[in-house]
């Protein structure tokens, strides 16, 4: 499978600790790369700005059947995290089995094979 | 100008693991013409729906193949795909070449094998219809989309696991009333609670089945129809589609299907109508969170009172808004690149009343097909005669 470039320089920001995130500044509409218009009023005015490392817990759901690439590793749990900028983001829970809506956790990356990134939460407290 | 479904079918849903993509298609495009009495040198457009067959089968350029082995290598022939909404596409492409006087045969349909593969290949190639990057590489699957619906909506609307199995239980014993439905055995809610978790808090019965099947359906302009003597009563009146963002994490409510409020939108306006209108629905039940944010979204219930549909009986056969009478894809099984012209298929033998589960009296009839998680939407007016 190819490796999406975009998509290996937005992890591999989390991992500096310097996560992004678009903004637009006709409109003020949020977004994540790699969008070269802004999907709320169609300007190209989109501006890349730093995110915040956490984000509180939107939704959640344990899996315990997987495709191929994760079959191995479940149960796990994959959540929809919410950040004070506005964007949200999915990924998977670290250091718990469970955690609670609204729920404070920061942002992570882990390495898998040579260039695959995938983006990980971990409660807070 | 008019455009009319002459005639329609379905192969029976389940497992056919001695056919193949082309021969099912071929199965189910056959008896359509039948029904239609045409043959194949009548048709002019092909249009199939095919969703994950370049993964299962190694084989792209499906509409050639499949107007080739039909034997109406004369039809322009063409894939359409928009995931789990591919075959409904293919319907409205078909309706559209009519309505804009470009043909007058079109045979739309789809088909899908999906069975001969492992469950985890499956899941795997159905999972493209998410965002590679944003969903499947934090291991997303395509139940674990739906269940984080699913929990955003539990979460907003207070509503439970049993009144989301109740969708199941009304769908499972409409099913065993379709001769050709996948699943022939009713359940209850407590079965549904009690079969094994797939993504909380959505179980094994919270979901469709995996599926080898095909459908089509024969459209004709009215002259046409007139010309050859053709007796048809249904009418493709109108249709909407639209998309929303791919990755469900950019939606800013979890819990709102808004391609599917678009499409629907433009499908009534289209077809001069409103949900109030509608007699009879067959819509996209691949987990039972589904046909609740479906039923909300087409303007049959307010939004975080979809429970009330199969907790009440509102969305039963003899209800106020009949929901899913084939069974829908939980019980009568989704071939993903069929589905939206099974529904097609389903619908037309209601407005012809001649379905297993027969509406009384119904005139206007809608299906609602989704690919993905709600990325892209088609919705699809019928009229039968009065
Ligand atoms: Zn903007």
């Amino acid at each position: 499978m190819i490796v999406q470039p975009w998509f290996v320089d937005f992890a591999e920001g989390i991992a500096d600790g310097e996560p992004v995130y678009l903004a637009c500044e006709d409109c003020d509409q949020v977004a994540l790369p790699p969008r070269a218009v802004c999907p709320e009023c169609g300007t190209r005015t989109l501006e890349e700005r730093p995110l915040s490392e956490t984000a509180t817990v939107t939704s959640s759901t344990r899996i315990f059947s997987s495709i191929p690439a994760f079959a191995d590793e479940t149960p796990y749990t994959v959540v929809i995290a919410t950040f004070d900028e506005g964007v949200r983001l999915t990924g998977q829970l670290r250091d718990a089995d469970e955690v609670e809506l609204g729920e404070t956790v920061a942002v992570g990356v882990e390495q898998r094979g040579d260039d695959e990134w995938l983006v990980t939460f971990s409660p807070t407290d | 100008m008019t455009v009319q479904i002459a005639g329609v079918a379905s192969t029976p849903f389940g497992e056919h693991p001695d056919s193949s993509t082309r021969e099912l298609f071929t199965d189910a495009a056959l008896e359509a013409l039948e029904d239609a009495s045409l043959s194949v040198h009548d048709v002019e457009e092909l249009y199939a729906g095919n969703f994950i067959g370049d993964v299962t089968d190694d084989q792209g350029h499906v509409g050639a193949m499949l107007a080739d082995y039909l034997g109406a290598r004369q039809a322009a022939s063409m894939r359409t795909e928009s995931a789990c909404a591919s075959a409904s596409s293919a319907a409205r492409s078909g309706a559209q070449a009519i309505g804009a006087g470009d043909a007058d045969v079109a045979l739309v349909g789809g088909v899908e094998m999906m069975s001969a593969s492992g469950i985890e290949e499956v899941t795997d190639a159905l999972a493209n219809a998410a965002d590679n990057e944003y969903e499947n590489e934090a291991g997303l699957t395509f139940p674990g989309i739906y269940a984080l619906m699913a929990q955003a909506y539990v979460n907003e609307f207070d509503a439970t696991q049993e009144e989301l199995a109740a969708v199941a239980v009304k769908n499972y014993e409409n099913g065993v009333s379709n001769p050709i439905s996948q699943r022939q055995e009713e359940t209850d809610v407590e079965s549904v609670l009690d079969s094994p978790p797939v993504a909380t808090p959505l179980n094994l019965q919270d979901c469709c089945p995996i599926t080898d099947g095909a459908s089509a359906a024969v459209l004709v302009s009215e002259s046409y129809a007139e010309e050859r003597g053709l007796e048809t009563t249904v009418s493709f009146v109108g249709s909407g589609q639209a998309s929303d963002s791919l990755a469900l994490q950019d939606r800013p409510d979890l819990a709102r299907t808004r391609a599917a409020e678009r499409a629907a939108e433009d499908a009534y306006e289209r077809a001069g109508i409103g949900p109030d209108d509608v007699d009879v629905v067959e819509l996209h039940d691949c987990f039972t969170i589904a046909e609740i944010l479906a039923i909300e979204a087409l303007g049959f219930f307010e939004r975080g009172q979809g429970t009330r549909g199969a907790v009440e009986g509102e969305t039963a056969v003899d209800g106020r808004i009949p929901v899913n009478t084939s069974g829908g894809l939980l019980a009568k099984g989704h071939p993903v690149g069929a589905t939206g012209v099974a529904q097609i298929v389903e619908i037309t033998k209601q407005l012809e009343g001649r379905h297993p589960n027969q509406v009384e009296d119904p005139t206007v009839g809608l299906t609602h097909t989704v690919g993905g998680s709600g990325a892209s939407c088609v919705v699809n007016v019928l009229r039968g005669g009065e």
